[in-house]
């Protein structure tokens, strides 16, 4: 072996090294790649909040492409995204079912009242049994269900219009909405 | 400076288990809550990602703990639940990651490192000891 070798060959592995550790420090911990991507969507029948004795039956949902927000009024990463909840709304675009994780009603609707009401229904969860049967651990999390009821897309914590644009936006092209 | 060094590591070893056993046991059955721990241990909290759903206080730690003893009692395996909360959560929520394609390098990465090193050094070794041996019959 001559000696650039000798000396190349390490600084190559270092520099392979370094590059993957680099690479960890950009990636997010909190970011687990969910299991149901792709699977159907865990069906439930919930009250919904503030139409009393009234129950969401997930089954009702076939045949449309929706999304399902997981919130809560405890959750200050969910206030933060409020108001884009509020302009995706305005559009009109897509069904948004809000999930209220986890709270208690008079608070969830507290909230809805002094920040508005981006969601079509508020579907209530109140001991997140809903929650673990879709893989909540970090609320706000968003689902896109389509028209078969499967989860094209899980993002966990609060939704960006980056996030709209280059992934959303784009599978709802594709899912024809 | 040693032995403090190990002495603290000793004490540090001794909160560390204190610690460990501080998840409330809600049920009155103790081999239940045996099991469960036993369980638990092996398992993720997601909210704290680095503690165990053992000695978590998260809420979800607390909800999945709930659950867990539900099943147990309506008879559940333990690899029944284990799979339940895979399903949910994916592998990561176990501790020890299953060997399939993906994770073949976690698992066999350091014995082929372990090999590699264990070349190279035979190598140099053997070099270092011809070139002694070259020495020593110019002298």
């Amino acid at each position: 072996m001559n000696r650039t070798l000798k000396f190349l060959i390490p600084l190559i592995l270092f520099l392979v090294a370094v590059g993957f550790l680099t690479k960890g420090l950009f990636l997010n911990p909190r970011e687990v790649p969910s299991p149901l991507v792709g699977k159907p969507a865990p069906a439930f029948t919930a009250p919904i909040l503030g139409e009393a004795g009234k129950q969401f039956n997930s089954a009702d949902m076939k045949g449309q492409v929706w999304l399902l927000n997981v919130w809560a009024s405890w959750c200050a990463a969910c206030r933060d995204e409020h108001p884009l909840l509020m302009d995706m709304a305005q559009t009109k675009r897509i069904v948004m079912h809000g999930l209220a994780y986890k709270d208690v009603d008079a608070d969830a609707q507290q909230v809805l009242i002094a920040m508005g009401n981006p969601y079509n229904k508020v579907i209530t969860d109140t001991d997140g049994k809903i929650g673990i049967d879709y893989g909540v651990y970090g609320v706000p999390e968003t689902y896109l269900i389509d028209k078969a009821g499967i989860i094209r897309y899980k993002h966990i914590g609060p939704l960006t219009p980056e996030i709209l644009l280059t992934k959303v936006v784009p599978l709802l092209k594709e899912l024809d909405v | 400076m040693k032995k403090l060094m190990i002495l603290i590591f000793l004490f540090m070893q001794f909160f560390a288990t204190a610690y460990a056993g501080e998840a409330k046991p809600i049920s009155d059955d103790p081999a239940l809550e045996a099991r469960l721990k036993a369980m638990s241990q092996e398992l993720r909290c997601l909210v704290c990602q680095n503690s165990t759903l053992a000695d978590s206080d998260a809420p979800l730690a607390e909800d999945l703990r709930k659950e867990i003893r539900t099943q147990m009692r309506a008879g559940k395996s333990d690899q029944e639940i284990v799979d339940y909360l895979v399903a949910r959560y994916g592998d990561f929520v176990r501790y020890r990651p299953p060997v399939n394609n993906v994770t073949a390098i976690l698992w066999f990465g350091p014995f082929l490192l372990l090999l590699v090193g264990g070349f190279i050094m035979y190598r140099v070794l053997k070099k270092q000891a011809n070139d002694g041996d070259i020495q020593a019959e110019d002298e």
